[in-house]
C-alpha cells in the first residue's frame, strides 16, 4: 500500500479533499478568536475574577482548538477514503483478465469519485505473477488493465481519463515464489496519471 | 582405434586462403568432403599448441576454450611444447595422446598465422593467415580471435564454429551485450526497464522494449553510434517482444491495445503505419520468431484459452497450432524460437509447475525436453542450431546458460547481477 500511496500526487490528494470537504455539508470551521484578546486584560482589583476570565478564555480556547482538529481528522479521514477507493486494487486468477464481483464492486466506488473529477486520469497497470515470461506476461498485464479501463467506461466514466498500461511481471508488489505472493501479484493497480 | 582420413578434394579447398565456403555445413557429398572424417557421435582429439609470438598464449587459451564450448572437439591440454615448429611434426606422438588434429599458431602485429595438421593423414590439413588488431586481450582482439577458432573448427570438423557471436541480455532493466564465451559483458542502454532485446541480421542494429511514460516503446538501436529511435507505427499502449525478419527489412513485434495483444510488422527505420499479422480476437498473441527463410513465424497466443506456439504466414494467413494442445491439467507453453536451420522450434513448457526448455521437431512433431534441473526458459539459439542459451534458476538466481543440445553439456555463461531475455546474434564476422 505505501508503493501505492507514494505515487499518487497531490493533485488527487486535494481533489479528495475537496470531495471531502463536500461530503461534510460545506459547513467551513469559522476561524478561532483570538485568546490572547481575552487574556489580555489589564490587572483590576478583583484578581478572582481575572482568574476566571483567564481559564474560561483558556478553556474556550481548548474547545475550539478541539473542534479544528476534529474537523481536520475528518477531511483527512475523507481524502484518504477517497485515496484508498481509487487505488483499491483489483485482482485476478492465473492468466485470466475476468472481473470478479468483488472486483467489480470495487470499480463501481470509484466511479463517482471519478466523475467528481473530470480532471483526474488515472493510470490502470496490469501486472502479473511470476510465473510466465516476460514478454507473454505484459501482453496479459495488458488485458487486465484493458479489463478494468472497459468496465470504467461502460458504466460511464470517460475514456480520457483512463490510460491502460501493463508492467507484466516486471515489478511485483510482494516478493515471494508462493500461491499467496502471487495471488498478490496478478493485480491491476490505479494511480493518477502525471 | 579410430581412422581419420583425409580426401584430396579437402586439401585443395582448405587450403586456398579466402576461398568463399561454398559447401556451407553439409559434409555427406561423396567426393566433397571438408574437415577430417570421424565416426558421428565421437569428438575427435585436438591438441592447441603454445603459440608463439607477443600475446601467444592468450591466443593459445581464447581458441582452446572456443574449440572446447564448440562440443564437436575434445582439448588434448598439457601436452607441453612438443613440435612447435612447423617442421618435422612428430605425428605418432600425437596420434599416441589421442590427437586427431594439431593447431599451431604464430601471432605476428597483425597477423595470426594457423596451421591445422591432420594427425592421421600425417599432413597439414588448413594454412590460415586471420587479421587481429595490434592490442593484444582488447576486447576487439579478443574477437579477432574468435573469427579464428571458428575457422579451425570448421577446418577440423566440417561446420564452423559459433564462438565469434554475441549474446544480448537483460540485466537490471538495461540491455547487455557479450561473447558466446560470456567475456566482455557490457550495457548498451541506460537503466529505463528494457525487455526483449533483438539483433538485426547484421550485427549493426538491435531492437526491444522500454517502458515510458506513454506506454511501453519499441527502441531501434544503432551498435554502431549508439543512436536509438522510437517506433511509432503503433504508438501507445503495449508494444513489446520485437524481431527482426530474417532480411532485416521488418520489426515483427507484440502490439496491445483494448482490442488484444497481436502481432504487427513495421519498417524498422520509417514512420510508416504499421501492419497487422494475427487477428487474436482479444487474445494475447506475442514473441514471434522467424523461419529461416522469412515465411513463417512461430508465437505465443492464449487464443485457445491458455498459451501455445502457434505458427501463421508472414502475412497472417494459415495460422496453426504448433505444439500438441490438451485439455485439463495446467499446460503453458511459450517464448518459441525458431532454430537457424529450420528444423525445430525450441519454448519454455510448464512442466509440473516449474518452466523447462523443450524443442518440437517441425517434421514429426515429436517434443524433446532439454532442461530439468531448476526453472529454465526464454531459449535462444546459437547459429549452428546446435547450442541454446535459456535462463535458468538452477544456481540459485537467474542467470544465462548454454546447452548443447546434441551432447547434453551446459555452461554457464553469464554471472554477477540476474540476467534474463538472451537473444543470440548470427555470425557476426562474414
Amino acid at each position: 500500500m505505501t508503493r501505492v500511496s507514494r505515487v499518487v500526487p497531490l493533485s488527487l490528494i486535494l481533489s479528495a479533499a475537496a470531495i471531502a470537504a463536500a461530503a461534510c455539508g460545506g459547513s467551513k470551521p469559522t476561524p478561532a478568536p483570538t485568546p490572547a484578546a481575552a487574556s489580555n486584560t489589564p490587572s483590576g482589583p478583583n484578581t478572582d475574577s481575572l482568574d476566571q476570565a483567564r481559564r474560561d478564555s483558556i478553556a474556550r480556547a481548548q474547545r475550539i482548538a478541539d473542534s479544528l482538529r476534529a474537523e481536520q481528522d475528518r477531511l483527512a479521514a475523507g481524502v484518504a477514503a477517497a485515496r484508498n477507493t481509487i487505488t483499491a486494487m483489483i485482482y485476478f486468477d492465473l492468466d485470466k483478465s475476468d472481473l470478479t464481483d468483488q472486483d467489480k464492486a470495487s470499480l463501481d466506488q470509484k466511479i463517482p469519485i471519478l466523475n467528481a473529477n473530470a480532471g483526474l486520469r488515472i493510470r490502470v497497470a496490469g501486472n502479473c505473477d511470476e510465473r510466465g515470461s516476460d514478454e507473454y506476461n505484459l501482453a496479459l498485464g495488458q488485458r487486465r488493465a484493458e479489463a478494468v479501463v472497459k468496465s470504467l467506461t461502460l458504466l460511464g466514466v470517460k475514456p480520457t481519463q483512463l490510460e491502460a498500461t501493463s508492467f507484466g511481471k516486471e515489478r511485483p508488489a510482494v516478493p515471494g515464489e508462493n500461491e499467496e505472493a502471487w495471488a498478490k501479484n496478478r493485480r491491476a493497480e490505479l494511480m493518477a496519471a502525471q | 582405434m579410430r581412422r581419420y582420413t583425409l580426401s584430396a578434394a579437402a586439401i585443395v579447398v582448405l587450403t586456398a586462403v579466402a576461398a568463399p565456403y561454398t559447401h556451407a555445413q553439409d559434409t555427406t557429398h561423396r567426393g566433397v568432403h571438408i574437415g577430417l572424417q570421424y565416426r558421428q557421435g565421437t569428438r575427435p582429439g585436438v591438441v592447441v599448441l603454445p603459440m608463439l609470438g607477443v600475446g601467444g598464449d592468450s591466443a593459445q587459451a581464447v581458441i582452446q576454450r572456443d574449440l572446447d564450448y564448440g562440443d564437436r572437439l575434445t582439448i588434448i591440454a598439457n601436452v607441453g611444447s612438443i613440435g612447435t615448429s612447423t617442421a618435422n611434426v612428430n605425428y605418432p606422438i600425437f596420434a599416441k595422446l589421442g590427437a586427431a588434429a594439431i593447431v599451431q599458431g604464430f601471432l605476428g602485429p597483425t597477423t595470426l598465422h594457423v596451421l591445422v595438421h591432420d594427425v592421421g593423414g600425417q599432413k597439414i590439413l588448413a594454412t590460415r593467415d586471420f587479421a587481429v588488431p595490434p592490442q593484444v586481450n582488447t576486447p576487439e582482439w579478443r574477437f579477432a580471435i574468435h573469427a579464428a577458432s571458428d575457422e579451425i573448427e570448421k577446418s577440423i570438423t566440417g561446420t564452423r564454429g559459433v564462438s565469434a557471436t554475441r549474446v544480448l541480455f537483460v540485466r537490471d532493466g538495461q540491455i547487455f551485450v557479450c561473447d558466446a564465451d560470456g567475456y566482455g559483458a557490457k550495457a548498451l542502454t541506460p537503466k529505463e526497464g528494457a525487455l526483449s532485446p533483438a539483433w538485426h541480421p547484421s550485427g549493426r542494429y538491435i531492437a526491444y522494449s522500454v517502458f515510458t511514460k506513454a506506454g511501453t516503446e519499441i527502441v531501434v538501436q544503432d551498435l554502431t553510434n549508439g543512436g536509438t529511435r522510437h517506433l511509432v507505427a503503433t504508438p501507445g499502449g503495449l508494444n513489446s517482444a520485437p524481431v527482426f525478419t530474417p532480411d532485416g527489412k521488418w520489426l515483427v513485434y507484440a502490439h496491445g491495445d483494448e482490442v488484444g495483444t497481436d502481432l504487427f510488422a513495421a519498417n524498422p527505420f520509417s514512420n510508416d503505419p504499421a501492419r497487422r499479422i494475427t487477428v487474436g480476437h482479444g487474445t494475447d498473441n506475442t514473441q514471434p520468431t522467424f523461419s529461416p527463410d522469412g515465411q513463417q513465424i512461430a508465437f505465443t497466443s492464449g487464443r485457445s484459452g491458455h498459451p501455445e506456439i502457434y505458427i501463421t504466414d508472414f502475412d497472417g494467413t494459415n495460422a496453426e497450432l504448433l505444439t500438441p494442445f490438451e485439455f485439463g491439467g495446467e499446460f503453458y507453453r511459450e517464448g518459441p524460437d525458431w532454430s537457424p536451420d529450420g528444423r525445430s522450434v525450441a519454448f519454455g513448457s510448464w512442466i509440473g509447475g516449474i518452466f523447462q526448455v523443450e524443442t518440437i521437431s517441425l517434421r514429426d512433431r515429436s517434443i524433446k525436453q532439454l532442461t530439468s534441473e531448476g526453472r529454465n526458459e526464454d531459449p535462444s539459439y546459437a547459429p549452428d542450431s546446435r547450442h541454446v542459451v535459456f535462463t535458468s534458476t538452477r544456481s540459485g538466481v537467474h542467470q544465462l546458460w548454454v546447452l548443447d543440445v546434441e551432447s547434453g553439456r551446459v555452461r554457464q555463461l553469464t554471472f554477477g547481477s540476474e540476467a534474463r531475455l538472451a537473444a543470440w546474434s548470427r555470425a557476426l564476422v562474414p
